[in-house]
């Protein structure tokens, strides 16, 4: 598969073919199994993603009626948050990268480390079994929200029982890199040097850790309402629907920090490298990922303004929602601090990180809009709010995703892709974004509701427009996809050190040895002091 | 391995039973305050009465007291998360209904 010496990890196990991949609790293995994981359910969301667009092509029924498109936008959902966006950033890249940023041999516990890609694995296969069995794929959307989750025929039930053990190999990953990173750094690794990647991926790991036992619990009582019929969130018998939205949110709101956070964290290591610059603000970045998980728990309640929660709530879970808008605000000044003044060179992953700027805040902004009380209540639930959360997840950490695969990938597999297949394949999905999602925002602003298969007829030419958007967007993903692996698997050979970077991952050989490194490393600078790393 | 240190503490039985006379009491105040009219702070109370008792569970049963500064920060985190979740969702519970 690669040209390099035999002395690395793609060939190093005793055994071969399949048992060598998923019963290996080799760290750079595990994350492999956890990207191909993730990256094939992605395309299975953009797929669902297609048809739902397809459906809103034009007013009436086009391709599907409405169960259809009610179980087709939960599924879609269902599977970009669990399967997808959840698990990549750690699960992938976690798993690949952070180790070595460290200068650790493998994680703190390596057999857990492939206990949660199986955990991932069953807690998938239990989800698209749902799908088939009972009365067929949940339509609740992704959130599941009560009194319908608990009535409705479709097999709720299951797939919460798959989200619940997806939930244990989450909180699994957490300890695992918590424990490394306190743990494992290699000699000189101070918290000061540790790169923001592995700074994020700390945050993330709390987060993980600390929320996700409350989607546990979540579940577990819709599960007992359906099975058992306890009434907690039946008002007739003295439940409260509304608890259940808070339970939800105080799991779901922290856990989009789960999605975003690591790929701030990959766009802070990115910028300085293609910049030339040391990055800025090192310590507030840092700082702020830590802010951004602590101040991002307490925020849940924004998703609930129009639920019928009290007044007070309103004001307060409004006035701390402003609050994550200043060390979200503290990164984005200082990556464009960063760039000013820097020697910037364009490739494929700056690019990337370069849209993931203006997408993210973009989606940051609107994000205001939503979290204030007053203008939220005419936006709610409506084609707004699915743009702003498309611009954040998808133009965030969906691109921060692709501009992590463009930078790291080629260390993994000693081969590169073609930069001009790539900036291609980046200029027709970034148009075909905006297009497809600027125009859900103004939908939604003129009044479209989400959710709905049908829609007014004065909507008709936006959501054309947005339909062709998604057709743009996914032409450019198809060609990034093929160059990038095609590159990967056929391309020119990568060694050394082509983009410049001064993180340890840099300073081993590509691809890398089985134990990391040849000998233990002693960190004597900086993850951003580029002195000495051989790009002009 | 700083906690190492510590493996193998074993506390006095005195110590032991004292710790468990006290969770009997407030059980018995548990049982006490749901007969007292306090409309939703008898909640407040209840929950303030069971994080006691967790909390000497953890230090005492546990052995909390005698790990070192990490664990014990590391720990008192995820209490102090799990307190501010409940006390932030009373924001919402205690005054719904009200103008
Ligand atoms: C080509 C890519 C994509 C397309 C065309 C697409 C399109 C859509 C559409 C049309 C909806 C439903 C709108 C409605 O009627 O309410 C939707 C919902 C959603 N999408 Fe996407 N999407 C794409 C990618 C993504 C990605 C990458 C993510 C996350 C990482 C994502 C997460 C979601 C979520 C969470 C929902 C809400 C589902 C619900 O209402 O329960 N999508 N998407």
């Amino acid at each position: 598969m690669t040209t390099a010496p035999p002395d690395n990890f793609w060939n190093d196990t005793g055994r071969t073919g399949i048992s060598s991949w998923i019963f290996s609790t080799d760290h750079k293995r595990i994350g492999l199994l956890y990207f191909y994981s993730v990256l094939t359910f992605f395309l299975v969301g953009v797929a669902l993603g297609l048809l739902l667009r397809i459906e809103l092509m034009a007013p009436g029924r086009t391709i599907m009626g409405p169960q259809t498109y009610n179980a087709l936008f939960t599924v879609h959902g269902v599977v970009m948050i669990f399967l997808f966006i959840l698990p990549g950033f750690p699960g992938a890249f976690g798993n690949l990268v952070m180790p070595i940023q460290i200068g650790a041999r493998d994680v703190a516990f390596p057999r857990l480390n492939l206990f949660s890609w199986w955990l991932y694995l069953a807690g998938a296969v239990i989800i698209l079994v749902s799908l088939f069995t009972g009365g067929g794929a949940p339509d609740t959307g992704w959130t599941f929200y009560v009194p319908f989750s608990t009535r409705t025929g479709t097999n709720v039930s299951l797939a919460v029982v798959g989200v619940f053990i997806l939930g244990f190999s989450a909180i699994l990953t957490g300890v695992n890199f918590v424990t490394t990173i306190h743990r494992l750094r290699a000699e000189g690794m101070t918290w000061t040097r540790l790169p923001l990647f592995t700074w994020s991926l700390y945050a993330t790991a709390w987060v993980q850790i600390l929320a996700t036992p409350i989607l546990a619990i979540t579940l577990v009582l819709i599960f007992s309402e359906r099975v058992l019929g306890t009434g907690l969130f039946d008002p007739s018998r003295g439940g409260d629907p509304i608890m259940f939205q808070h339970l939800f949110w105080i799991y779901s709101h922290p856990a989009v920090y789960i999605m975003i956070l690591p790929a701030m964290g990959i766009i802070s290591d990115i910028i300085p490298v293609f910049s030339r610059k040391p990055i800025f603000g090192y310590k507030m970045i840092a700082f702020s990922s830590l802010a951004i998980a602590a101040a991002g728990s307490l925020v849940w309640g924004h998703h609930m303004f129009t639920s019928g929660m009290s007044d007070n709530a309103v004001l307060v879970f409004s006035f701390l929602t402003f609050i994550v808008a200043i060390p979200s605000a503290i990164k984005v000044f200082n990556w464009v601090s960063t760039l000013y003044k820097g020697s910037i060179s364009l490739e494929a992953p700056m690019l990337f990180a370069l849209s993931f700027i203006l997408l993210f805040s973009i989606g940051g902004l609107t994000g205001l809009i939503l979290g204030a009380a007053a203008t939220d209540v005419h936006v709610h639930d409506t084609h707004f709010v699915v743009g702003h959360f498309h611009y954040v997840m998808f133009g965030g950490t969906g691109f921060a995703f692709f501009a992590a695969m463009h930078y790291w990938l080629p260390k993994f597999y000693g081969r590169t892709y073609s930069q001009r297949g790539a900036i291609v394949a980046w200029a027709l999905m970034f148009v075909g974004f905006n297009v497809l999602y600027f125009s859900m925002k103004v939908l939604g602003m003129k009044g479209m509701p989400r959710r709905y298969y049908d829609y007014l007829p004065e909507f008709t030419t936006l959501n054309l427009v947005s339909t062709i958007g998604s057709w743009i967007l996914a032409i450019g993903l198809l060609i990034m996809l093929m160059n990038l692996f095609r590159g990967l698997f056929r391309g020119t050979p990568f060694t050394g050190n082509p983009w410049g970077g001064a993180t340890l991952e840099w300073s081993i050989p590509t691809p890398p040895p089985t134990e990391n490194f040849i000998e233990e490393p002693v960190v004597t600078h900086g993850p951003y002091d580029f002195t000495g790393t051989g790009r002009p | 391995m700083p906690s190492d240190t510590t493996a193998g503490h074993i506390a006095s039985y005195g110590k032991l039973t004292a710790v468990w006379l006290c969770l009997l009491i407030l059980t018995g105040l548990t049982v006490l305050i749901t007969r007292m009219d306090l409309g939703g702070y008898k909640v407040v109370g209840a929950l303030t009465i069971a994080c006691t008792k967790a909390g000497l569970v953890i230090a005492f049963f546990m052995h909390m007291r005698y790990e070192g500064r990490l664990l014990r920060g590391l720990l008192f985190l995820a209490l102090i998360t799990l307190a501010l979740y409940m006390g932030l969702t009373f924001v919402d519970v205690l005054y719904r209904g009200l103008p």
